[in-house]
């Protein structure tokens, strides 16, 4: 695997400290291994996208990170996952609290089905959080880290499923954020979305990438590119297990690829 | 499986548009040389005329780049094929600058007498378009040693220059009357020369398409 970190632009907080990182990580359904021998660094307040043709194993990648997975039978996992050095498939970790700091968005905006109030304070109030103006602080500023606050803010009331669907992705965004998390995983947020949704999400991304860490998930390598520091190339073995190719800063991925096969899956010259 | 078939199509017509450019280029010096040479106004004059044509061609190229960009989002090595074209079309347009700078001097010079037997001119020439001529075979071929080895051989160009300059600097110190004569065809050898200098550009870019790394890789004399 080629790691590929020269940078030019300085901005970009790659340099920061590992805050995810897996060693040597396999992961099986059963039989079938999903995932080869994995080793990567995910720095704090970094962007990572994940990348690769369908099959390659990224969503499979992105749910190990809050053991999702786990909800799988069958499931065996090999190596390490670590989130700020402490190995979260360790037995003593609560895995309740492991999704609390490792908070998750999905392919399609899944609001539930109660007020836009509701939504947003559904986590906290399962945390314990009880006291109504605490709460309706939460709700509001997880609403306006969402950039959906200006919004909703006269609607909070009404059902969160009247919402438009780039609204109601940005309050599962906000949702999440009431929790306080460390890390978000995106699992391809802006597919059910359109253009200006999307674009939307993104910028939301990079303001959100201040305080957190974001590994996102997407079939979409212009926004890879765009909303993105670090990319990640996955793809598959022969035997269908998805090994990383290649991972570095996204300028350089889409620039200058060390590797022929990234090179050649971005440019299009297979699929 | 090759996917984007239609836009690698619309890349490899861009690249052959860059060849009929350099070839109308190549030409171009070829024939301000004639018509040095030969005296020959009607020659120059056209050439002269036909840098608009070569101009135009480098403008038809920019904007089917520009297209492809906005349209297809080229990354990584296709991104850096184009923006490789953008910037040797530029070169290539100078350097038919420089043929037509040839030109004017041809019909400035008009029907004087010649100085001097023209030797190493020509010479400058055929190694400048034979230069050229290769630089954008490296660029079809994706081939950076080819375009390293074209940058060495800035070399000869600049020697020959040399050689000219000191030859015409001796006709003028022997005789100023032939100072007008000499300094018009310093003029022409310096188009040369700067000619041979662009195609070192073209190499470099030639090497930033085909490593991906932006490098210096010669410095010429002049």
């Amino acid at each position: 695997m080629n790691i590929n970190l020269e940078l030019t632009d300085k901005k970009t907080p790659i340099s920061g400290e590992v805050r995810i990182c897996t060693r040597d990580l396999s992961l099986y359904y059963g039989d079938f291994q999903a995932l080869r021998n994995i080793t990567l660094d995910i720095p704090e307040n970094a962007i990572m996208a994940i990348i690769g043709p369908s099959g390659c194993g990224k969503s499979t990648f992105l749910r190990l990170f809050n053991r999702m997975n786990d909800l799988i039978t069958g499931v065996r996992v090999e190596g390490s996952v670590e989130l700020d050095g402490v190995d979260i498939y360790d037995k003593d970790i609560d895995v309740v609290e492991l999704r609390k700091r490792v908070g998750m968005v999905f392919q399609k905006p899944n609001p539930f089905p109660m007020s836009v109030f509701e939504n947003v304070a559904f986590g906290p109030k399962r945390h314990g959080r009880k006291n109504r103006m605490e709460l309706e602080d939460i709700v509001e500023k997880s609403l306006k880290q969402a950039a959906l606050w200006d919004e909703v803010s006269d609607k909070l009331g009404q059902s969160a499923l009247a919402l438009s669907g780039g609204q109601q992705q940005r309050l599962c965004i906000a949702r999440v954020l009431a929790v306080e998390p460390e890390v978000i995983l995106m699992d391809e947020p802006c597919s059910a979305l359109d253009p200006i949704a999307t674009l939307r999400i993104e910028d939301l991304m990079r303001s959100l990438a201040e305080n957190y860490t974001i590994v996102i998930v997407t079939h979409n390598m212009q926004q890879a590119a765009r909303a993105s520091d670090m990319s990640a190339f996955f793809m598959m073995e022969e035997d269908r297990a998805g090994v990383l190719v290649e991972c570095g800063a996204t300028e350089k991925i889409f620039t200058n690829p060390q590797d022929k096969r990234t090179e050649d899956y971005i440019t299009g010259r297979f699929g | 499986m090759e996917i984007r078939t239609a836009f690698h199509k619309r890349l490899r017509e861009i690249q052959n548009d860059v060849l009929a450019m350099g070839s109308m280029v190549e030409k171009a010096i070829n024939r301000s040389i004639e018509a040095l040479k030969e005296r020959d106004l009607d020659k120059a004059h056209k050439i002269i005329t036909d840098d608009l044509k070569i101009n135009k061609k480098r403008f038809t190229i920019e904007e089917k780049c520009v297209q492809l960009i906005a349209t297809q989002q080229p990354m990584a090595g296709d991104l850096r094929a184009i923006i490789c074209v953008l910037n040797i079309i530029t070169e290539i347009e100078r350097i038919g600058d420089h043929a037509e700078g040839i030109a004017k001097i041809v019909v400035m010079i008009g029907d004087e007498p010649p100085l001097k037997p023209l030797i190493d001119i020509p010479r400058m020439a055929e190694k400048a378009i034979d230069m050229l001529h290769r630089s954008l075979d490296a660029l079809v071929n994706k081939d950076a040693d080819a375009a390293k080895q074209i940058v060495t051989e800035d070399n000869e160009v600049d020697d020959l220059y040399d050689q000219v300059f000191r030859e015409l600097l001796t006709f003028m110190a022997e005789d100023p009357k032939t100072i007008t004569r000499a300094t018009r065809l310093i003029w022409v050898a310096h188009n040369l020369e700067r000619s041979a200098d662009r195609v070192t550009n073209i190499c470099e870019r030639v090497v930033y398409m085909v490593t991906g790394k932006m490098e210096e890789l010669g410095i010429s004399k002049y």
